[in-house]
C-alpha cells in the first residue's frame, strides 16, 4: 500500500489550507463587525467611570488601533506555536478555557454520537426492511417530524417533561448547583448529561435513520436479497447476513460526516441546558465579541469536522475494496 | 368518497399546504398590533377558549404572537432562501461551465461546509451587527453550498447528454442551447431546491434568534418567544414553550412536504407514478 502516504499527505495539506481559510474568514467577519468589543466586555458602569485615557490604553491593549492584517498575522504566528491568546470574556488563556469546555463537551458529543448512530442505524434498517408497511411508516413519520424539529425546542420539551413534570432529572448544568467541584460524583455528572445527550442524539438519529432507510430499501430490492429470499431465507436472516454489510458502508460515512451537524446542534442544546461546554462558550464569545476565543472555537470545530470526513474516507477505503480499486483511494 | 391517485393527492396537498402557509404569512402584519398588546389583567393565563395558546407574563396573546412570529419566519425564510438559491445558481453554473471557477467554488463549498452551520450563521450575523440584517445575511449566505453542488452536478451531467452533444456539433448557438436545453432541465430542479431551502432557512433563523444573535426582543420571532419561555419553564408555564415551538415544527413540516410533492410532480422519473 505505497500510495497511502502521499494520499494522506495531500489530504492533510488540503485540510491545513482549509483551516487557514476558516481562520481568515472568521477573522474577517469579526473584524467587519460593527459591534465594539470594548463596550461588550467592559460593563456599562465601568465604562462610564473610566477616563478617556484609560479607555485609550485599554483599546491599545486590545489592539483596536493595530491594522487587521498585522493582528491576524500575529494571531496566526502565536496560534501555530500553541498560544491561543487570552479570552476577553473569561479573562483566562483561551487554551485553558478551551480545555475545560472541550472536556465537558466531548462527553456529551461522544454519547450523542454513539447513541444517534446506533439508534438511527437500527431504526433505519428496520424501516428499510419493512418498507411500505406499518413499522416503516411509523418510523419514517417520527423521523421526519424529528428532523424538522429544532434541537433547542426538543431540549425544552425534555426539560418540561422530565425536569418539571416528572421531576426525575435535573433541568440543567453539568453538576448540581452549589456543589464543590471536588465533591461531584460520576453519577451526578451522568444524571446531568442524560437530557442534553438525549436531545442531541434524537435529532441526529432522525437524519441517520432516514438515510439508512433509503439505502436499506434499495438493498432490499437487489437481486442478491431476492435470491436469498427465494432460497428460503427468512427476512431477518437475509437482512442480517446480506443487508447489514451493504448499509454499513454508507452508514459509516454518514456517521463520521455528521460530526458537523452534531457540533452545531450542541451549541443549541448546551444553551438550553446551560451546559458549560464549547457550544455555550461559542455563544458567550459571540455575544461578547470575544475574538480570540471565537477564533479558537471555530478552528477547533472545523478541524474536528475535517477529521471526521477524513476518517470516513479512510475507513471507506479500508472496508470496501471496490472503492480502493476504483482509484479514489490508493 | 372519490379516491385520488398519487398525483392528484400530491396536487391537493400542495394546494392546501401552500394556502395555509400563505395565510399564515399574510396574517402576520394584520396581527402585529394584537401581538404587542399588553394587558396585566389577563397575564399568565393557561390555554383556554379565548386564548388557545394562553397568555404570557405581560398578558400578551400567545396565539397572536406565535402567528406573527411564524409570519415573520416565513417572510424571512422566503427572502433568505431566494438569495441563497440565486447564489447557488450563479456559483453552480459558473463551476460547471468554467474550469478555473470550479476549483474556487469547490474550495468555497468545502470551506462553508467545514464550519458547523450554526457557528457560521453566528459569525456572519455578527459581521452584520446582529439584528434583522444579521439574521438575513447569516442565513442567506450559508445555505447555498448544497444546492450549488446539485446544480453543478446536473449541468456537468447534462453537458455529456447525447442531445446536448448533438446540438453542440450542429453548431447551435450558446443562447439557444441555454434556452432550449439547459433551462427546461434546470428550472424544475432549481425551484424544488428553492422550496426545500425554506425549512432549513426557517429553522436556522429560529435557532440563531434563540441564541440571541438575531431579531431584537421586541419582534415577536419564534426563536425569541422560545428563548424567553426558558425562564418560565420551571414555574410550570409549559404553554409558552410548547405551542409556539409546535407551530414552528408544523410550518417546517409543511414546507418540507410541499417541496417533496413539488419534486415528485416535476421530476420526470416519478411524474407518472
Amino acid at each position: 500500500m505505497g500510495g497511502w502516504i502521499p494520499w494522506i499527505g495531500k489530504k492533510l495539506l488540503r485540510g491545513t489550507l482549509l483551516l487557514l481559510g476558516v481562520s481568515v474568514v472568521t477573522f474577517t467577519l469579526m473584524t467587519c463587525s460593527p459591534l465594539d468589543p470594548v463596550q461588550a466586555n467592559v460593563g456599562q458602569a465601568a465604562l462610564g467611570s473610566m477616563s478617556g485615557e484609560q479607555l485609550d490604553r485599554l483599546e491599545a491593549h486590545w489592539g483596536k488601533n493595530t491594522p487587521p492584517v498585522q493582528r491576524y498575522l500575529s494571531w496566526l504566528s502565536d496560534f501555530v506555536r500553541g498560544d491561543m491568546g487570552i479570552s476577553l470574556r473569561y479573562r483566562q488563556p483561551v487554551r485553558q478555557v478551551m480545555g475545560q469546555r472541550l472536556a465537558n463537551s466531548l462527553w456529551l458529543l461522544a454519547a450523542a454520537w454513539v447513541l444517534s448512530g446506533l439508534l438511527g442505524g437500527a431504526l433505519g434498517v428496520i424501516a428499510g426492511a419493512c418498507r411500505g408497511r406499518l413499522p416503516d411508516r411509523l418510523i419514517r413519520g417520527i423521523c421526519l417530524a424529528l428532523s424538522s424539529t429544532p434541537g433547542f425546542w426538543l431540549g425544552l420539551l425534555l426539560v418540561l417533561i422530565f425536569g418539571v413534570w416528572l421531576r426525575v432529572l435535573p433541568v440543567g448544568f453539568s453538576a448540581p448547583i452549589g456543589a464543590e467541584s471536588a465533591g461531584i460524583t460520576l453519577l451526578q455528572r451522568l444524571r446531568h448529561g442524560i437530557l442534553p445527550a438525549a436531545a442531541l442524539s434524537l435529532t441526529g438519529a432522525a437524519d441517520i435513520a432516514l438515510h439508512t432507510r433509503e439505502k436499506m430499501a434499495d438493498v432490499m430490492e437487489s437481486y442478491f436479497i431476492r435470491f436469498a429470499l427465494a432460497r428460503g431465507a427468512s427476512i431477518p436472516a437475509a437482512v442480517l447476513r446480506h443487508g447489514l454489510r451493504n448499509v454499513a458502508l454508507p452508514g459509516l460515512t454518514l456517521q463520521f460526516a455528521c460530526l458537523g451537524e452534531l457540533l452545531g446542534g450542541s451549541v443549541l442544546v448546551e444553551q438550553v441546558f446551560s451546559y458549560p461546554g464549547m457550544g455555550q462558550a461559542a455563544v458567550a464569545a459571540g455575544l461578547g465579541s470575544d475574538l480570540p476565543l471565537l477564533m479558537a472555537i471555530t478552528v477547533v470545530s472545523a478541524a474536528l469536522v475535517f477529521g471526521g470526513n477524513l476518517t470516513a474516507d479512510v475507513l471507506c477505503g479500508l472496508v470496501d475494496p471496490r472503492i480502493r480499486r476504483g482509484g479514489i483511494l490508493p | 368518497m372519490r379516491v385520488w391517485n398519487r398525483r392528484q393527492a400530491a396536487l391537493v396537498f400542495f394546494a392546501l399546504a401552500s394556502a395555509v402557509l400563505l395565510a399564515v404569512a399574510l396574517c402576520g402584519p394584520l396581527l402585529a398590533g394584537r401581538a404587542a398588546e399588553t394587558d396585566f389583567s389577563r397575564k399568565n393565563l393557561p390555554p383556554c377558549l379565548a386564548y388557545p395558546f394562553g397568555t404570557d407574563w405581560l398578558g400578551r396573546d400567545m396565539l397572536a404572537r406565535t402567528l406573527a412570529g411564524l409570519s415573520l419566519s416565513i417572510r424571512l425564510g422566503g427572502l433568505t432562501a431566494g438569495v441563497s438559491a440565486l447564489a447557488a445558481l450563479t456559483l453552480g453554473t459558473a463551476a460547471a461551465l468554467w474550469r478555473r471557477a470550479d476549483c474556487a467554488v469547490s474550495w468555497l463549498i468545502d470551506l462553508v461546509m467545514g464550519i458547523p452551520h450554526i457557528l457560521l450563521v453566528m459569525l456572519i450575523a455578527l459581521a452584520w451587527g446582529r439584528g434583522f440584517a444579521g439574521v438575513t445575511a447569516g442565513v442567506a449566505l450559508s445555505h447555498w453550498p448544497v444546492l450549488a453542488r446539485v446544480i453543478r452536478g446536473e449541468i456537468l451531467q447534462l453537458r455529456q447528454a447525447p442531445y446536448f452533444l448533438a446540438a453542440e456539433k450542429l453548431g447551435v448557438s450558446w443562447g439557444q442551447m441555454m434556452r432550449n436545453h439547459l433551462l427546461p432541465h434546470m428550472l424544475p430542479q432549481f425551484f424544488v431546491g428553492l422550496v426545500l431551502l425554506f425549512p432549513h432557512a426557517i429553522l436556522h433563523e429560529a435557532s440563531i434568534t434563540f441564541l440571541g444573535f438575531g431579531l431584537p426582543p421586541e419582534q415577536p420571532a419564534i426563536g425569541m418567544i422560545l428563548s424567553e419561555s426558558m425562564g418560565y419553564l420551571a414555574a410550570g408555564r409549559w404553554w409558552l414553550a410548547l405551542f409556539p415551538g409546535g407551530a414552528l415544527v408544523l410550518v417546517v413540516l409543511l414546507f418540507a412536504g410541499v417541496g417533496e410533492r413539488l419534486r415528485r410532480l416535476l421530476d420526470p422519473a416519478s411524474i407518472h407514478e
